[in-house]
């Protein structure tokens, strides 16, 4: 521990002559260059996949965890924490937000989540990402080391990004840059929420119209991907099929048409639900249900063809004057017991902080707590495709890690030490730095 | 198809009612909630004690609690009991909450507004949450005067409003009262004040003129007094309100957020002799929690919101912790249908961002909102003499895995989980047969609606479209 902190120090006084704000509040850039090998004694070691380790060792080098166990000798060259009465957990997923793609929620000069026109299937969130933007550390201090951040809007608004909450470059913060489509269901009358049941908005002939009308150029849109991926394997094949211009927009379908790419499709609605599924049959799509509010009514269809849904946040209002009081509380129990798998999303940038106290909140209400745990965990790891990657403790995965002095879902907890790629990351933040500021005030 | 939605309505509040009333038959007797662990919110936690409530008020808390043979009894056993959570900053239950075609409206009452259907009532009380403080919205420098309430779902609006209720008014400093003053639609005429120093003119003048009416008012009662018959001022609405401030009547509860404005508003209050009840939000509070605490304020804020606006930029959650060590009454409010039905938690958050201890953070949300709406001589702790306002929580109320499954206001039960769910079956099948019996009118009688697709008719009388 003291050792830590000599480091930590000396990598304080690296920084303050850097005299940078954006290097202060990112300072793990300066130990590259020392090794990289950490040691965690004596932890309690939450691995989500396996049994928990009452006292256990995790050694992290280059990056990736090296070793787990109770009886792990630790190398002589590693950086140790004392870890004794703190439990380490692999770093929380959020499954949806804005990070990175939005600062100040009133100022428009701050947003960048949603592009012209309805197709944008070239546009990429990665490229956007404001590496230092204040709500990545806040974020981070709450125990999120990896967050979804997407587009959002018209009928194709771009692809996501998975990215880690930590990075000099958007390219170093990239864990899959781009992760999945984001496309958004064509639905009548808003997203499912402010009606109920059978006296939900039905909306007007015109909406209904309308709806159908954007079904079907997103239709034709996958349509037109699919001809063009075909024309390029073509030619692929054979050099002698007259060259076409580049399409931008269709050529960044080619790995969605292909189901290489993952659609992350919003729908609200049972109806528009059924038809995501529907129209990922008919293409060929894998396809994530963002939102999914009334996941319930078509739970066994999203079971039998294993659509995965992200959902969130779980404290939003219920949907219906006459909905359980406790609706959303109790979604995920019940997604649970219906057998759909599912990973919590905080559906935002600002608050994203408040995701593992959300994922908490629903086990309040019927869903086990592992299973909380999880959904923020390897749950979304395995819906991203990146569960060889992150997700939990196992040998050879990223070391994205946390040490806290409790379960991290708990309002209590404090995260105590960060680590990203396996580097410690600060956890002080505009938030920190203020309050200790001005509690100090004379 | 509103229509059937608002006889639907009515069928389920009505339903929920006798529900609740059917748990209430023992309102004038005793009830012993026994083998609770209790935070009373100003004496510390008591293990495996007892609440004897008789005739709506606590009679006893403690250990050795005796009640009579035909007390009502609530087995806690391994349950938390709490205050009823108090939240200071509230618009749920009304029907309008802003009146901002003028910069100063403390003529307009929430009080002539009250929607005693909302079903975010309902869903605050399934939160622990008991008394609310509805305020006028923060769309002018000087807002209407607000309202409290008992969350007695069920009963009526009158029933609801706190016995000899204080009066509070809202004001509200920042970006909310100046945003008419930049209007940004195309066309939209703008409505001074545009600016912070407006603000302040703004409510300097409404006080400079309150001050000179008030002044009349007192020659002119002194005149009757000397036994003269002079004629008396002109009755003016809006002054009469800036009087009862001056006179220390009406109690000012101030939207804000930046501290430059906390201290305008303090040095304006300090000069016309009035004080300034709570600050509500004041995101920077922290910033200058010394001079709000020497002017006597209190600080209504929120547990971690930020970066909504620029003026929320620098927003901490460590602003309740700060405003409390510097010897602020706080409390942590909702501002939100959503929040309300989760004080406790908002509380908890307070604990890791400012190293509260338990009952500091539960004051949050009981006694100090409490003493903020000058209420505390009735709810706030579990003190003997106290109204019977209780959350029962199934574990912790701090942790994230625990939850309320008892709601009591003046002893009588007004929430209760398990009658909750017990009920929801009988709820789904009325509903079922609602809907049957609007598809089976479908098509005849007079009352069909020609054009379902409308929106409701424009005399909606419960105004059901009003956001």
């Amino acid at each position: 521990m003291r050792r830590l902190n000599t480091f930590l120090k000396k990598r304080t006084a690296v920084l303050l002559i850097s005299a940078c704000v954006v290097a202060a509040l990112w300072p793990f850039g300066s130990v590259e260059a020392q090794n990289g090998v950490y040691a965690i004694r004596n932890a309690r070691i939450v691995t989500v996949t396996g049994a928990t380790i009452e006292r256990g060792t995790v050694v992290i080098r280059d990056g990736k965890i090296a070793a787990v166990g109770e009886n792990v000798s630790v190398p002589g060259n590693a950086r140790s924490i004392d870890a004794r009465g703190m439990s380490v957990y692999p770093g929380l997923i959020d499954s949806g937000t804005t990070i990175g793609l939005t600062e100040i929620g009133s100022i428009r000069e701050t947003q960048d989540m949603t592009e012209l026109g309805d197709f944008n299937p070239h546009m990429k969130a990665i490229v956007a990402v404001h590496m230092h933007s204040e709500i990545i550390p806040v974020t981070r201090a709450n125990g999120t080391t990896t967050v979804m951040t997407s587009p959002r809007g018209r009928l194709i608004p771009g692809q996501a990004a998975l990215i880690n909450l930590d990075g000099w470059t958007w390219k170093e913060m990239a864990l899959k840059a781009s992760v999945a489509m984001a496309m958004e269901y064509p639905s009548v009358g808003g997203r499912g929420r402010g009606g109920f049941g059978f006296f939900a908005p039905q909306g007007g002939q015109d909406q209904r119209r309308q709806q159908r009308e954007r079904l079907e150029s997103l239709r034709k849109k996958l349509e037109d991907a699919q001809a063009y991926a075909k024309y390029l394997d073509a030619r692929a094949r054979d050099k002698s099929i007259p060259a076409r211009d580049t399409d931008l927009v269709l050529e960044a379908l080619v790995p969605v048409v292909k189901g290489e790419m993952p659609v992350i499709m919003s729908a609200s609605r049972a109806a528009d639900i059924k038809g995501a599924i529907e129209l990922a049959e008919k293409y060929k799509l894998k396809l994530i249900i963002r939102g999914a509010d009334e996941a319930l009514e078509v739970a066994a269809l999203l079971k039998e063809k294993n659509v995965p849904v992200i959902i969130g946040p779980s404290t939003d209002l219920p949907r219906g004057e006459d909905a359980d009081y406790d609706e959303t509380f109790s979604f995920a129990g019940k997604l649970h017991k219906a057998g759909v798998k599912f990973a919590f999303q905080s559906n935002d940038a600002a608050y994203a902080r408040s995701l593992p106290y959300e994922a908490g909140t629903t086990a309040a209400f019927g869903l086990p707590k592992e299973e909380a745990l999880k959904a923020v965990t390897i749950y979304p790891a395995q819906i991203f495709g990146v569960d060889n990657l992150v997700g939990s403790i196992e040998v050879g995965k990223i070391a994205n890690l946390i040490v806290t002095d409790g379960d991290p879902l708990e309002f209590k907890t404090n995260v105590k030490h960060m680590f990203i790629n396996g580097q410690p990351v600060s956890l002080s933040n505009r938030h920190t730095e203020l309050y200790d500021k001005f509690k100090n005030r004379p | 198809m509103k229509r059937f939605k608002t006889v639907f309505l009515f069928v389920l509040v009505a339903a929920l009612v006798v529900a609740a009333q059917a748990q209430q038959g023992n309102s004038s007797g005793e009830t012993l909630i026994r083998n609770a662990t209790i935070m009373t919110a100003s004496h510390g936690t008591i293990e495996n004690g007892s609440i004897l409530i008789r005739n709506g008020k606590i009679a006893a808390v403690g250990k050795d609690v005796k009640a009579g043979p035909n007390a009502k009894i609530i087995d806690a056993t391994g349950m938390y009991v709490t205050p009823g959570f108090i939240d200071a900053h509230s618009h749920t239950a009304l029907d309008a909450i802003n009146e901002g075609a003028l910069s100063v409206t403390a003529m307009v009452r929430n009080l002539d507004v009250i929607n005693d259907t909302d079903i975010n009532i309902y869903r605050q009380l399934a939160g622990g949450t008991t008394t609310i403080h509805p305020m006028h919205g923060s769309a002018n420098s000087i807002g209407g005067q607000n309202v409290i309430l008992k969350l007695k779902w069920g009963k009526s609006a009158e029933e609801m409003i706190f016995p000899d209720m204080p009066r509070t008014i809202k004001f509200a400093l920042g970006e909310n009262p100046k945003r008419r003053g930049n209007p940004t639609v195309p066309g939209q005429s703008a409505r001074f004040p545009a600016t912070r120093m407006g603000v302040e003119e703004t409510i300097r003048e409404a006080f400079v003129q309150g001050r000179e009416y008030m002044k009349k008012w007192d020659e002119y009662e002194a005149a009757i007094k000397r036994g003269e018959k002079p004629l008396p001022p002109r009755r003016d609405l809006k002054l009469d309100a800036i009087a009862d401030i001056l006179r220390g009547k009406l109690l000012v509860h101030s939207h804000c957020y930046r501290s430059d404005e906390i201290l305008m508003l303090i040095n304006l209050a300090d000069e016309f002799g009035f004080k300034i009840q709570t600050f509500q939000h004041v995101l920077e509070g922290y910033k200058v929690a010394k001079e709000i605490a020497a002017h006597g304020a209190g600080g209504s804020t929120f547990s971690d919101w930020w970066a909504y606006k620029i003026e929320a930029y620098d927003a901490i959650p460590g602003n309740a912790a700060i405003m409390l060590h510097k010897g602020i009454v706080t409390s942590i409010n909702s501002d939100s249908a959503d929040l309300a039905r989760r004080l406790y938690q908002e509380a908890a958050k307070t604990i890791k961002y400012g190293n509260l201890t338990d009952e500091e953070a539960l004051r949050l949300v009981t006694l100090n909102p409490a003493i903020q709406l000058k209420i505390d001589n009735r709810v706030g702790s579990i003190d003997v003499g106290k109204d019977a306002d209780l959350a029962i929580f199934n574990g912790h109320p701090f942790s994230v895995y625990s939850r309320p499954e008892m709601t009591l206001i003046e002893g009588e039960v007004y929430f209760d989980r398990k009658a909750d769910i017990a009920r929801r079956e009988q709820l789904a099948k009325e509903k079922k047969d609602l809907i049957e019996r609007e598809k089976k009118m479908s098509g005849r009688g007079p009352e069909r609606p020609e054009t379902p697709d409308e929106g409701p008719p424009i005399d909606d009388p419960k105004g059901h479209n009003h956001r």
